[in-house]
């Protein structure tokens, strides 16, 4: 008997390290324009140079003739092959039960383009250079059109109209929450906070740019698209079922490696719709790169808020209502989930962790002639929290309470709670979280610090923040009823092949999660087999079942879970087979660390053994077990999951020259159970620089004729290495209730948590609330000389 | 994205031989950096070819120059718009004033412009950069030219 033994197996928490990481760091990963197919052709996408325009003529004919050139496509061609448009797969219904407006989002512009960036025509050559240089040979005639940039004049009387199925540009005005419970609580605030915040826009820039190869292929009348993507079944649905590319049985799409999302390769774009027709049209491969220019203007933004809010304290500073209105950017059309994000996505995280009897969130979302906005890392949560966050702190200085007792004082304490916005909190200790990021802080010591700082010159702040975000996304049925057109479970099916290593098909999909790690955790903790004899297979819907994709900090709490779900029916599976290998009662049958055993005795089968046996068939009856061991299952949650936790900004400001330097962040966070503590670190680590990234640098800017003006990195700032410190990371726990492992979900806290920890944090060092997202060392520096000349004034 | 430049050349010539030039399209032509066509298409319009390299980018941008506002020999407006294809789109203009200086004239200019596309998106530093060389070779030139008394 060779079972392996307990020692070989990778537990649940154990922090090892990643699996695929050999194949990233050793050059052999396998992204989409890695790939090439015999035959390929290139592909260039002209776009508009101006934010809104008629096209009064398109002439190809010079471009046509040009060496290398296999044909140019624009939306005639797509007309004449009744291509559908792009959709949005959400429906909103404003609060006068209207469906939402929206504008025909054809994968080529028909007449109009609405956005600099949109999409005119596309150019298939032998090569991309070829394809570059007919590009510049369409002769485009345009009529420009006025243009609207700016989120807040997108309502105003006489701003330009972007689609006509939408007066005044607005997609949907929904609201949520109790209007008269709120009002009710307002009348009778002792004190009422108000606020106006704008959540900068943002660039997802994922260090991989999106990419796509479409390959008709006439034998079997199929195609085949690899694409970018973080979900390729559903990318395959809507290709199928919307878009009408080809039946499903007839379209594969493949998602290999894919270089980071955070949420921008959820959606379905028209390049790789173009990519993919086009394969059939010309008879060739197609293929297209997204460079990083093309990125800035064409990948969905992310955030884009402009909102005034307030709350409503009694004399003691309990919250008694928030009452909230928000205008959000959809951009010049409504992306794969738009309308979900400033919706069922934000406003049911508007009680945070505290306990809030009413709330009213009103939101108008308008178009405006810019890139489309969707969900970016954190997708609606972030700009919740950091609404949240700010008003809170705000609160307790005008109060001039601590800002620690303060929210102490308004935590949700017993659980399930239920909150005025939808959502159902099942479990957590908000003051555990809050009690050790303090304490990791130091908290205490911040005002010797601050005076030690003082010294230098320099301004000190310290800032919390207290998040919460609805993970796991979500209950298929509870989403349907929001308006969602898709079902939110998860698939997994568990291989056990005859010598007892296992495949696990998964729907959900890596792109720098580690799956291939954490899936093969869980797989070797309960077969008691080692991880390198688990192997983690997705991102092709011709070897996995339907399933739902990664994103919203969904793979563990969703994908693991269905992935449990197997692997009990293989176990149960194995046991009968046990059962009669050891002529036993399967009653009798125990499976642990890798063993089957019959109970009471030291008769036992090795994992392999059964495995092959399961294959060979020669010991159980077939009549009444089937030979194989092979199980599916799909998993629906039956609640979102609730992580939350604290984190600590502390900053100092150099007032010559406006510049803020984080010199500590804390971040404790309860995900529930965690798989790989190294993992979970490392996305703490990105989300909170990503976070940090918004809150200090990153913001998308567009003129006033709609001109993208932060269009490259020479404009766009990212986080680097030198503007974060060493994090103190913290973890405390309370399992998830509603699903079998405990998992919460990580992927997103720290983008979500510190944009308002750095701005607290900055705020008090300035003494001032009015410090908007970037807080540039320009406008920090503004802020300061301000603050100087009515000081000087005044004396 | 706009652009506002402005600048102010001694030119060692009468106003009135400046302002002839002003006027020649041969010489507008000579000056203009990167002009691969100008031809009259009436007194006070010209089509015109230029190619020009911002950066990574290099774009020939086919459009018309406008002269308007004239008072002569004291100043006109010249203006132009140029469709760079997939470089994107480029307009604007320019006030300029003659005034007569002691070593001859001084030329004043005051000029606005506006791009779009992906010129847009190279962002304003290198872009206004730019703008401001082309605009400074083009009087460098112009100045040369009337020296030199090709005028």
């Amino acid at each position: 008997m060779n079972a392996n033994t307990a020692s070989n197996v990778t537990p649940i928490g154990a922090a090892v390290r990643r699996k695929e990481d050999h194949r990233f760091i050793t050059g052999k990963g396998r992204y989409t324009d890695d790939l090439h197919r015999p035959g390929e052709a290139q592909a260039y996408f002209l776009r508009s140079p101006h934010a809104h325009a008629r096209i009064r003529s398109l002439d190809t004919a010079e471009a046509a003739a040009m060496p290398g050139v296999v044909a140019i496509l624009t939306g005639a061609e797509l007309a004449e092959d009744k291509v559908g448009d792009l959709i949005c797969g959400w429906m909103i219904h404003s609060v006068d039960g209207s469906p939402m407006r929206m504008g025909s989002h054809p994968a080529l512009a028909k007449d109009t383009v609405r956005y600099v960036g949109d999409h005119v025509a596309v150019v298939i050559a032998e090569t991309l250079n070829q394809a570059k240089d007919a590009a510049a040979a369409i002769a485009v005639d345009y009529e420009v059109l006025p243009a609207v940039s700016d989120l807040a004049q997108a309502q105003a009387e006489g701003a330009p109209q972007l689609h006509e199925v939408a007066p005044r540009n607005v997609v949907f005005a929904w609201e949520l929450g109790d209007k008269d419970a709120t009002d009710t609580a307002f009348a009778n605030a002792a004190h009422v906070i108000p606020i106006d915040v704008v959540n900068n826009r943002l660039a997802p820039n994922p260090i991989e740019p999106r990419a796509a190869i479409g390959d008709y292929d006439s034998g079997d009348d199929a195609f085949t698209l690899w694409t970018t993507s973080q979900n390729p079944h559903l990318a395959r649905l809507v290709l199928s079922a919307f878009v009408g590319i080809a039946p499903e049985n007839k379209l594969r799409v493949i998602a290999p490696d894919v270089g980071g999302g955070f949420g921008s390769k959820i959606f379905i774009y028209a390049e790789e719709t173009v990519c993919a027709w086009a394969s059939k049209r010309v008879g060739r491969p197609v293929k297209w790169t997204c460079d990083r220019s093309e990125a800035f203007l064409c990948d969905a933004h992310g955030r884009d808020h402009i909102t005034h809010a307030e709350l409503a304290l009694d004399p003691a500073g309990r919250i008694l209502g928030f009452r909230v209105k928000t205008t959000a950017n959809m951009g010049a059309y409504l992306s794969t989930f738009a309308s979900s994000i400033p919706t069922y996505l934000y406003a049911t995280l508007l009680s945070g962790q505290y306990d809030i009897p009413a709330i009213h969130c009103h939101v108008d979302a308008v178009y405006t002639n810019t890139a489309p906005v969707d969900a970016y890392r954190g997708a609606g949560r972030p700009e919740a929290t950091f609404l949240v966050e700010r008003i809170v702190e705000i609160a307790a200085r005008t109060l001039k309470m601590d800002s620690a007792a303060f929210r102490r004082l308004n935590f949700v304490t017993s659980f399930p709670h239920q909150t005025p916005v939808i959502m159902n909190y099942d479990a957590g200790d908000y003051a555990a979280s809050l009690d050790k990021a303090l304490e990791l802080a130091d908290y205490a010591g911040f005002p010797a610090r601050k005076t030690e700082a003082e010294r230098r010159g320099k301004l000190r702040g310290i800032g919390l923040s207290n998040y919460i975000e609805a993970c796991g996304i979500a209950p298929s049925a509870a989403v349907g009823s929001l308006g969602a057109g898709v079902g939110l479970w998860e698939s997994a099916e568990v291989r056990v092949n005859p010598t007892g290593n296992v495949e696990v098909l998964t729907g959900s999909h890596s792109h720098g999660q580690g799956h291939e790690t954490t899936f093969a955790q869980l797989v070797s903790s309960r077969l008691g087999i080692p991880m390198d004899q688990v192997s983690i297979v997705h991102g092709d819907t011709d070897k996995v079942q339907f399933g739902m994709g990664t994103y919203g900090s969904r793979s563990g709490a969703v994908g693991m879970s269905a992935i449990v779900k197997a692997l009990d029916k293989v176990e149960a599976k194995a046991k009968k087979i046990a059962a009669h290998m050891l002529e036993a009662a399967e009653g009798d049958i125990e499976f642990k660390d890798g063993r089957f055993s019959v109970a009471g005795t030291d008769r036992w089968l090795g994992f392999a053994e059964v495995a092959l046996n399961a294959y060979v068939a020669h010991k159980f009856p077939t009549s009444e077990i089937e030979p194989g061991l092979k199980e599916g299952a799909f998993y629906d949650p039956t609640n979102f999951t609730f992580p939350a936790g604290c984190h600590v900004c502390e900053v100092e400001i150099d007032p010559d020259t406006g510049v803020t330097q984080i010199v500590n962040f804390t971040a404790v966070d309860d995900f529930g159970v965690v798989i790989n503590p190294m993992i979970v670190e490392g996305q703490v680590h990105g989300g909170i620089a990503q976070g940090v990234g918004q809150a200090l640098m990153e913001s998308v800017h567009y003129d006033a004729d709609g001109q993208l003006v932060t269009g490259s990195f020479m404009d766009y700032t990212m986080p680097r290495a030198e503007n974060l410190p060493s994090f103190r990371i913290g973890l405390t726990q309370t399992r998830c209730p509603s699903n079998p492992l405990g998992i919460k979900g990580c992927g997103e806290a720290g983008a979500i948590a510190a944009p308002p920890a750095v701005i607290n944090a900055i705020t008090m060092a300035l003494g001032t609330e009015d410090v908007s997202m970037p807080a540039t060392p320009a406008k920090v520096w503004q802020i300061i000389q301000a603050w100087r000349a009515v000081a000087q004034a005044a004396e | 994205m706009a652009l506002e430049m402005s600048g102010s050349y001694e030119l060692p010539v009468t106003r009135e031989k400046a302002w002839e030039a002003l006027n020649d399209a041969e010489i507008l032509k000579r000056c203009i950096p990167g002009c691969e066509e100008l031809e009259k298409a009436s007194d006070t319009e010209m089509k015109a070819v230029v190619v020009s390299k911002i950066g990574p980018v290099k774009a020939k941008f086919r459009g018309t120059v406008t002269l308007s506002d004239f008072n002569a020999p004291e100043s006109y407006r010249i203006s132009g718009e140029g469709d760079g294809g997939i470089a994107g789109f480029a307009k604007g203009g320019a006030l300029v004033e003659l005034t007569s200086s002691e070593t001859g004239t001084t030329l004043v200019y005051k000029a606005e412009a506006q791009i779009g596309g992906k010129l847009a998106q190279l962002g304003q530093r290198l872009v206004a950069g730019t703008a401001k060389k082309i605009a400074d070779e083009f009087f460098k030139n112009f100045a040369e030219a009337v020296a030199s008394g090709d005028a």
